[in-house]
């Protein structure tokens, strides 16, 4: 069976109320734009969202929250969002800071079968709070959970048809990690090829585990900060 | 910018050696790339995901698939890498990183650094800040001495919430630089025309004068 699809509404329908979802993406960059635009659409609800950050006002997962889709988000920095900030103080929105090295690791340790691990990251502040702690070679490590989702969202530069995916850049950041932690993982990408034509050495994450694929067209890439010098 | 961020800015530049790897926070700590003398050969490293930060763009030709961790449009520089978020992580985490300068809100004489959220502000998270603290091999601080009531932000234990438990190196201010040692918090430069008097006056911690003390001229 083909994991190549056509249709983003069609690729979130069966994702219902009270999902968990990791999202790829780091601020605006490289978020899977397609799907979670399809998801908005379909306005599915109780959303626990993994992602590094939660969008803008209206961009990227900002879209599902200004929706009030979003009843819980991981993140390790959010504050680029009003409504996220409106929504939280209201007691709407649940919120779980989790420091971006954690995130990224409890990602990956999760789609890796590994049920937690013991980081130094956190020892002593407020994130340690109920964390049980262990000490190794006299120093303390607070252990830390792999995370799983229901679904994945990520975006690629290119992919071949059995879900091999190539990103570009800085825009890899989250999204090999989120589709490891996703048992269903949803993938888009700007370019499709047949497998054979993407070099073995060259693919970032290997297609096991990518389980839809589609063609996203006409992206929005929008910059949150232009930082630019005048040409001489 | 302000005098008070020069200083701090061309101080903070004198931590970095020919050949190492360095991450800079967001905010001033930036600004210290600006200031690395152009014969070293050194990577700073993104947590987006980018060993080897390059200069801004030219304007046109901004890149949105090339961000630092501030969300600025950059460049690359010749021998740079990328990586996923966790590859970069593990660098940090990892013991890779010879020094990381980040800002502070507090520092506290037992080298606790509090740089995260203010009670009662909207939080907004602590992004990499704790990982750093914890996994880069020298952790510098820099910030200004007191805060806009002129009040000390080097206190005997930090009052906002703990991004790190012991992890500061060195504190740089616009008054003076301390190090963190197994003897305590000790005073070893002040800036031009900063006495020690001065120094102990606007400090809320104690610390004591280094034998190895100077004028940072």
């Amino acid at each position: 069976m083909s994991k190549v699809m056509s249709s983003f509404p069609k690729a979130v329908s069966d994702i219902r109320d009270g999902a968990s979802i990791a999202v790829g993406g780091f601020g605006l960059c490289g978020i899977p734009e397609k799907a979670i635009q399809a998801l908005c659409e379909q306005g599915t609800k109780d959303l626990t969202i993994y992602s590094n950050n939660c969008g803008v006002d209206n961009w990227g997962l900002g879209l599902l929250l200004a929706n009030k889709q979003i009843k819980k988000m991981v993140s390790s920095y959010v504050g680029e969002n009003k409504i996220f900030e409106q929504q939280f103080l209201n007691g709407e929105l649940e919120v779980e800071l989790t420091p971006q090295g954690t995130l990224a690791e409890r990602m990956r340790a999760g789609g890796a079968g590994i049920p937690g691990f013991y980081t130094a990251t956190g020892v002593g502040t407020p994130i340690a709070e109920g964390k049980e702690t262990k000490k190794f070679d006299g120093k303390t490590y607070l252990l830390e959970k792999g995370i799983t989702a229901d679904f994945a969202f990520v975006k690629a530069w290119k992919a071949d048809t059995l879900g091999n995916l190539v990103f570009r850049k800085t825009s890899r950041n989250f999204n090999p990690l989120a589709a490891m932690a996703g048992k269903i993982t949803i993938a888009e990408a700007e370019e499709i090829v047949e497998p054979g034509e993407l070099d073995p050495d060259e693919i970032h994450t290997p297609g096991i585990y990518v389980q839809r694929l589609l063609l996203g067209t006409d992206y929005q890439k929008r910059i949150e900060r232009r930082t630019v010098v005048t040409a001489r | 910018m302000k005098d008070k961020r020069i200083a701090i800015v061309k101080r903070a530049v004198k931590e970095i050696q020919d050949g190492m790897n360095v991450n800079l926070g967001i905010g001033m700590p930036t600004l210290v790339a600006n200031e690395i003398p152009a014969d070293f050969n050194v990577l700073l490293q993104s947590e987006n995901g980018l060993l080897g930060i390059g200069p801004y763009p030219v304007e046109g030709k901004e890149d949105p698939d090339l961000i630092n961790a501030g969300k600025e449009t950059i460049t690359t520089m010749p021998g740079s890498s990328f990586f996923d978020s966790a590859e970069s992580f593990a660098m940090i985490r990892g013991g890779h990183i010879d020094l990381a300068i980040l800002g502070g809100m507090e520092v506290s004489e037992t080298a606790d650094l509090a740089n995260w959220m203010i009670p009662g502000k909207m939080v907004k998270g602590m992004g990499g800040a704790m990982d750093l603290v914890n996994g880069a091999k020298r952790v510098v601080v820099i910030m200004e001495h007191v805060n806009k009531h002129g009040e000390s932000k080097i206190k005997k234990e930090c009052s906002l919430p703990l991004t790190g438990q012991g992890v500061v190196h060195r504190l740089i201010t616009d008054l003076a630089v301390f190090d963190f040692t197994d003897k305590g918090m000790m005073l070893i430069e002040t800036m031009e025309g900063i006495t020690i008097e001065e120094v102990k006056e606007k400090t809320a911690a104690s610390f004591t004068v280094a034998p190895e003390f100077a004028e940072v001229k």
